[in-house]
């Protein structure tokens, strides 16, 4: 029992951790790329505009997909790792 | 064929699709009623989380609404995709190990309170209703519009296919349904975008065609967006701006509010496992973005048309914009599908100067007034209403018949099947939540599903009134439903899961806390529950408080609720131990499979 309890901890430390980095991800490109940052990258033309307007209609939500797969990816290792899984 | 004939055959066989469905997948208990047996395939759920999510305000208004906003409308994009990342790793997984019905069963189980859950109930009415009344009208303009019937002929249309497919096949129909909705839509929506990104910049991937090359110009297509339109006084479309506090706040109100909103997240109860839900998400992601990346292609395409359609000197290679700007069309000259637009009252025009030519610009541009004066201009002319622009997008582009059939029926598909999710989330909170859970705890299953269907009826009747008969408050869906779900609701699920230490009191003083500030909030300047005249300061940026617009306020009351919640927590009687196991349990998937059957 105590062990399970160990073991279970240390899943949901490892699954906070995930979140933890992909909410960082998640902030850069809406938040920071697109929004408050846009005027650093000003400096870097795509198409007509620049990279942060790319990242405001088309980076981001590319983005988000690629964070969803990943977390999906990496927890379903961690289920299987820490015997949680179904 | 005529086109009212192509419209009819178009829409016609996607009702007999959606109809034959419902017979096939008929819901014969209470769990395939609320979440369809929840064994639905997680590539198939996302299909029907996408047709679900996707409103008529996304297929009909969401382009019309970056055509005039901007780079700033970009928040609509990042907020309503981006609240996905949320659900995907801080709530849907766990909701479905929970293994429960509806949003309000989890934080009434979750803060053990009856009250927790009956406000639980009362933000996923609010939300829900304001949100279908926005469908039933969307439905009401496309059948209209395409069907040339009244638009109260058009609802009651729309109102009785709901109700065929959503009392008799709950969350089982509605699901299977929304999966052949998503298909329909997504074609609907794409087609047209392709047919225009070749025309414009000759590639036919809408997303890469606009940033590419405008062909008859040989300047970058949004470049040339730009310079045509701000010869008119409209702003860039991709200029930047200042006030980034309101974009930033705006944009994560959007992104809470949709990790929050109950019918979406009811969705991932459907599923088979508790790993089915995150790829679920993923997937539903996918197809979402499927729309909101053409989207803005859609936007800033059918605008330069819109545009250059008033200004054909500005089409092709222009010296100088200025002078392409001089010579708007004749009225008389003006292309067919301005005339069938003016029939339903979605276009105007008006001859302020009597010179008998269609002048189109922004006259609430006070820089730009000068050089309308100079030009003889007295005044914006030609009013088109945000909401056409995709539903006139194939006739500004001139594409053939089957592609406006195809629109017709798309734009109906969005607003029923987001109809249809809603109702379901109404029906079950009332007949679960409210008469199983806290009127009538002996009802039996067979009395429950009656009591599904029969509110789930008189949901559609009282949606169905709203649509013919739209409130004040129609248009500020997104205030009111996105501000209640992002302060209400989602940091009630959140701490529900991340916390073992919130008790019941903290979350309802959170709760009322952040539903009540973010209300009074909105109704300040919107109007005391959006009574016009009666809002107390002014709406507009000199008046709110360090600039937060109301929109935006439903990410600054989840803060409210979140800090309420810690601080009554803190001063109150600890979380019982059967409730900290409960939180325990929902953390990790073991064991899911039988919290199925209950």
């Amino acid at each position: 029992m105590a062990e399970d309890k160990t073991n279970a901890a240390a899943y949901w430390s490892a699954n906070l951790r995930l979140i933890f980095g992909s909410l960082i991800v998640w902030a850069m490109v809406s938040y920071g790329f697109a929004i408050l940052l846009r005027p650093l990258l000003a400096g870097i033309p795509v198409g007509g505009t620049d990279l942060g307007f790319w990242f405001a209609q088309q980076g981001s939500i590319v983005t988000f997909i690629a964070i969803i797969f990943h977390y999906a990816w990496k927890m379903n290792k961690l289920d299987e790792k820490f015997g949680l899984g179904e | 064929m005529s086109q009212f004939a192509i419209n009819i055959l178009f829409v016609g066989a996607s009702f007999a699709l959606y109809i034959g469905i419902a017979i096939w997948a008929r819901a014969g208990s209470t769990k395939e009623f609320y979440v369809a047996g929840g064994g639905v395939h997680p590539v198939a759920n996302s299909m029907a989380t996408a047709a679900d999510w996707m409103s008529a305000a996304s297929f009909i208004s969401m382009a019309g609404l970056l055509a005039s906003g901007g780079y700033f409308a970009s928040s609509f994009l990042m907020g309503w995709t981006g609240g996905y990342v949320l659900l995907a790793m801080l709530l849907a997984p766990y909701l479905r190990k929970f293994g429960k019905f509806t949003v309000p069963d989890f934080i009434g189980d979750r803060f053990y309170s009856g009250a927790a859950r009956n406000i639980a109930v009362i933000c996923l009415i609010t939300a829900s209703v304001t949100y279908v009344i926005g469908q039933m009208s969307g439905a009401g303009v496309a059948f209209s519009r395409f069907l040339e019937i009244s638009n109260t002929a058009g609802i009651w249309i729309a109102a009785l296919i709901v109700f065929l497919y959503a009392v008799f096949g709950g969350m089982k129909g509605i699901t299977y349904t929304q999966v052949a909705q998503y298909v329909v839509l997504i074609i609907a929506y794409t087609i047209p975008a392709v047919f225009i990104a070749m025309q414009l910049t000759g590639n036919p991937i809408p997303m890469f065609g606009m940033f590419g090359t405008h062909e008859t110009s040989g300047v970058p297509l949004l470049e040339k967006l730009n310079s045509v339109i701000s010869e008119i006084g409209f702003r860039e479309y991709t200029a930047d701006i200042d006030n980034k506090l309101n974009m930033f706040l705006f944009t994560l109100s959007l992104m809470f509010g949709t990790a929050g909103l109950p019918h979406v997240i009811i969705r991932f109860f459907t599923v088979p496992k508790v790993a089915d839900a995150r790829w679920s998400a993923g997937w539903a992601l996918v197809f979402i973005a499927l729309l909101y990346l053409t989207a803005p292609a859609v936007g800033s395409m059918a605008q330069l048309n819109l545009v250059t359609t008033v200004y054909p000197d500005a089409k092709g290679k222009v010296e100088s914009y200025a002078d392409a700007m001089e010579n708007p069309i004749m009225y008389s000259e003006r292309p067919e599908w301005i005339k069938t637009w003016e029939e339903t009252g979605l276009i105007t025009f008006v001859d302020k100067n009597n010179d008998g030519r269609i002048q189109f610009y922004n006259d609430k541009n006070a820089d730009f007034n000068e050089t309308a004066s100079s030009r003889g201009w007295e005044g914006n002319e030609l009013n088109v209403n945000n909401d056409i622009l995709v539903l006139a997008n194939p006739e500004i582009a001139n594409l053939p018949g089957w592609v406006i059939g195809l629109i017709a029926a798309g734009g109906i598909a969005a607003a029923l099947s987001t109809a249809a999710g809603l109702l379901l989330a109404i029906s079950s909170a009332i007949s679960h939540d409210l008469i199983k859970k806290t009127f009538k705890p002996d009802i039996t299953e067979k009395g429950e599903m009656l009591a599904a269907r029969i509110s789930m009826a008189v949901a559609i009747l009282l949606a169905t009134y709203l649509g013919l008969n739209p409130p004040g408050f129609a248009a500020q869906t997104v205030a009111l439903a996105f501000g209640i779900a992002a302060a209400s609701l989602f940091p009630a699920l959140m701490m529900g899961i991340f916390s073992t230490t919130i008790n019941n009191k903290g979350a309802i003083a959170g709760m009322l806390a952040g539903l009540l500030t973010t209300l009074v909030y909105i109704f300040t300047y919107k109007g005391w529950f959006f009574i016009p005249e009666t809002n107390m300061l002014p709406d507009n940026a000199a008046n709110w408080v360090l600039g937060v617009s109301p929109l935006s306020f439903g990410a600054v009351g989840a803060i409210i609720n979140f800090a309420v919640a810690f601080s009554v927590t803190k001063v109150t009687a600890p979380l019982p131990d059967e409730i900290r196991a409960m939180v325990e349990s929902v953390r990790y998937p073991k064991g899911a499979g039988a919290a199925q059957d209950h």
